[in-house]
């Protein structure tokens, strides 16, 4: 449906005759059939519609949850404290940080590694059966469970290779969890510059790597920026590959280095939510705000980013 | 020279998806042969008990029961997300206006995009305090819960993926039917859903897999005891609660339960990846080419 025939249609109809023809009966007379046929015409919009409330309801009855449970904990004195045994004197401060930490680092090796990716696949690679094998390989891993990331970062990063518990195998981690996301969306992103602009550069006698570095790159990059930062917000909000590769959630220092240990606040929630006492539960709920926050705001940048970019393309 | 050496370098970009593959399959492998040189491939599909932290001579290493717990919780999480998922495709796909499809899709997106540990709070806080008041039989930790937040979790998938498939019915079609007198429920649902069944079918075995491999809000509603049970008011544990359980204690390489971790783990990983695999070939084998 385009969207002016959908201007048409205007939004629920409870009432009004069903678009846009009259049902057959009622030009023959049976009435009671017709009726029966609108009547399960608009009950069967009034179920949809209810359907559709489902996933607002518990939306709302979700974040209101944890508002009038984390409010209360909410403050500067949680932001700059470490975790602790006292509820009144815990705090936030190392996963924040961890948290951060670890994004940064996570963008900083996911980002190359899946733009280049999507270069080959989109760009260089020849249509062949070795190119649609990565490509049916990259769609599957993006269905692969967080958790069994999770093994994979401890039995490699922290076990073999040696890195420990540390921010770089968390990274090294989520970085995999979330490459076949990013590299989708930047294929996806590459796909929607038109063909036009690569032949006239090639036309002009530049070379592949002329034509995608200063061509092609900087058309697809709002796109390619918009999914990765929405992969990235993902790596922020995950729990379980973390629990695997053994990051711990009770830490009284913040990183200083990519070989330190380290905690995030998803970790901090965990560990918070599975205590007992009601005041943690609180102190997981003001996390989750936090938490929250940070998500919404990645997803605010991203949409900025994009923005500007066409503004300027 | 120099573009060649970039060719080089964006194709190891490419080629390091395959090496993860292969790098799950190797890391799981390993630990799981182990595994089965001590536990009998029979054994670990036919023992109705999962008793790994037990005394070696009473451990029981029998899947069924954490199979079970992962299914009790997907399939109710199914039952309210397939109906649900697929009622919000249509109609945000047939019966709601731009503006309003513009308010609403967002929402869903932020329903996808918030972390499962989220949802886990909000099982433990919300969900099961309200079951326990309506079914007083229901325990502090059941995979009632769990299946309903994981439920919820899942409606973006099949509502997201379900509604490009309908989108992508030609509108043609919609106009031959209400040319024949056709009212929209009658379009909706007898030209627009079968049109579009290959893709709705699709998006339900990838919610389906997603709900197998979701992980901390099950762990922390469902609890944590191996019962095989099909009572979604008991306690249950799924094979990745249970992944979670053994890594959060201090497990060391080698023993047995390690060991099952993988075994485990190797389950899921094939279950899931069949699902993904059945779901791209229903996706591609069935479509309707309109063209």
């Amino acid at each position: 449906m385009s969207g002016e025939e959908r201007g048409l249609v205007e939004v629920v109809g409870a009432g009004r005759p069903p678009p846009p023809h009259e049902p057959l009966g009622s030009r023959y007379g049976d009435a009671g059939r017709d009726r029966r046929r609108r009547v399960t015409g608009t009950v069967f919009m009034v179920v949809c519609a209810a359907a559709t409330l489902v996933g607002v309801v518990a939306l709302v009855a979700l974040l209101s949850d944890v508002i009038a449970d984390g409010l209360g904990a909410l403050d500067v004195q949680f932001l700059t404290s470490f975790a602790s045994r006292y509820p009144e004197r815990a705090g936030i401060k190392a996963a924040l940080w961890g948290s951060i930490w670890l994004l940064l680092l996570t963008a900083a090796i996911a980002f190359p590694i899946g733009v280049g990716a999507a270069l080959y696949l989109e760009e260089y690679a020849a249509r062949n059966w070795v190119t649609r094998a990565i490509q049916t390989n990259i769609a599957n891993l993006a269905g692969v469970p967080s958790i069994v990331y999770g093994i994979l970062g401890l039995a490699v990063f922290v076990r073999a290779l040696g890195f420990e518990r540390s921010l770089l195998s968390g990274a090294l981690t989520l970085s995999l969890l979330i490459l076949p996301v990013i590299i989708m969306a930047a294929q996806e992103a590459l796909r929607a510059v038109p063909s036009s602009i690569r032949e006239a550069a090639y036309g002009l006698g530049a070379t592949r790597w002329q034509v995608v570095w200063s061509q092609v790159l900087p058309l697809a990059m709002p796109g390619i920026l918009t999914g990765t930062i929405l992969a990235l917000s993902r790596a922020v909000g995950e729990t379980a590959p973390l629990i695997m590769i053994g990051a711990v959630s009770f830490l009284a220092f913040t990183p200083t280095s990519i070989l330190d240990q380290f905690t995030v606040l998803p970790l901090q929630i965990y560990s918070w939510v599975t205590r007992p006492q009601d005041e943690f539960r609180g102190l997981a709920a003001a996390g989750i705000i936090v938490l929250l926050i940070i998500l919404m705001s990645m997803n605010a940048v991203a949409i900025i980013l994009r923005n500007r970019y066409r503004a300027r393309h | 020279m120099k573009e060649r050496v970039i060719g080089w370098l964006l194709f190891l970009c490419a080629a390091l998806s395959t090496m993860v593959t292969v790098g799950i399959v190797l890391v799981l492998l390993r630990e799981t042969v182990a595994f089965f040189g001590e536990v009998s491939l029979a054994e670990f599909l036919t023992d109705p008990r999962w008793t790994p932290n037990f005394a070696a001579d009473q451990q029981h290493f029998g899947i069924s029961p954490l199979l079970a717990g992962s299914l009790l919780v997907a399939l109710g999480a199914a039952a309210i997300a397939l109906p649900v998922g697929l009622l919000t495709a249509i109609f945000l796909s047939e019966y709601a206006a731009d503006r309003l499809r513009q308010v609403l899709k967002p929402i869903l997106e932020i329903l996808a995009g918030i972390p499962t540990v989220v949802y886990g709070y909000f099982a433990l806080t919300f969900v099961t305090p309200f079951l326990r008041s309506v079914i007083p039989i229901t325990q502090v930790y059941n995979a009632a819960s769990a299946a309903i937040v994981v439920g919820v979790m899942i409606i973006p998938t099949v509502a997201s993926l379900s509604e490009d498939a309908l989108s992508a019915v030609p509108q043609m079609l919609r106009e031959g039917a209400y040319g024949l007198g056709a009212t929209r429920f009658e379009v909706s649902t007898r030209v627009v859903v079968p049109a579009a069944l290959s893709g709705i079918l699709a998006s339900f075995i990838l919610a389906i897999s997603r709900a197998i491999g979701e992980t901390m809000a099950v762990t922390i509603a469902a609890g944590g005891l191996a019962n095989l049970t099909a009572n979604p008011f008991e306690p249950v544990l799924t094979m990745t609660a249970f992944i979670v359980q053994v890594s959060l204690g201090d497990t060391p390489p080698g023993t047995m339960v390690y060991r099952s971790l993988f075994a485990v783990g190797m389950s899921l990983f094939l279950i899931t990846l069949v699902m993904n695999v059945v779901s791209q070939w229903v996706l591609s084998r069935y479509r309707e080419a309109y063209e």
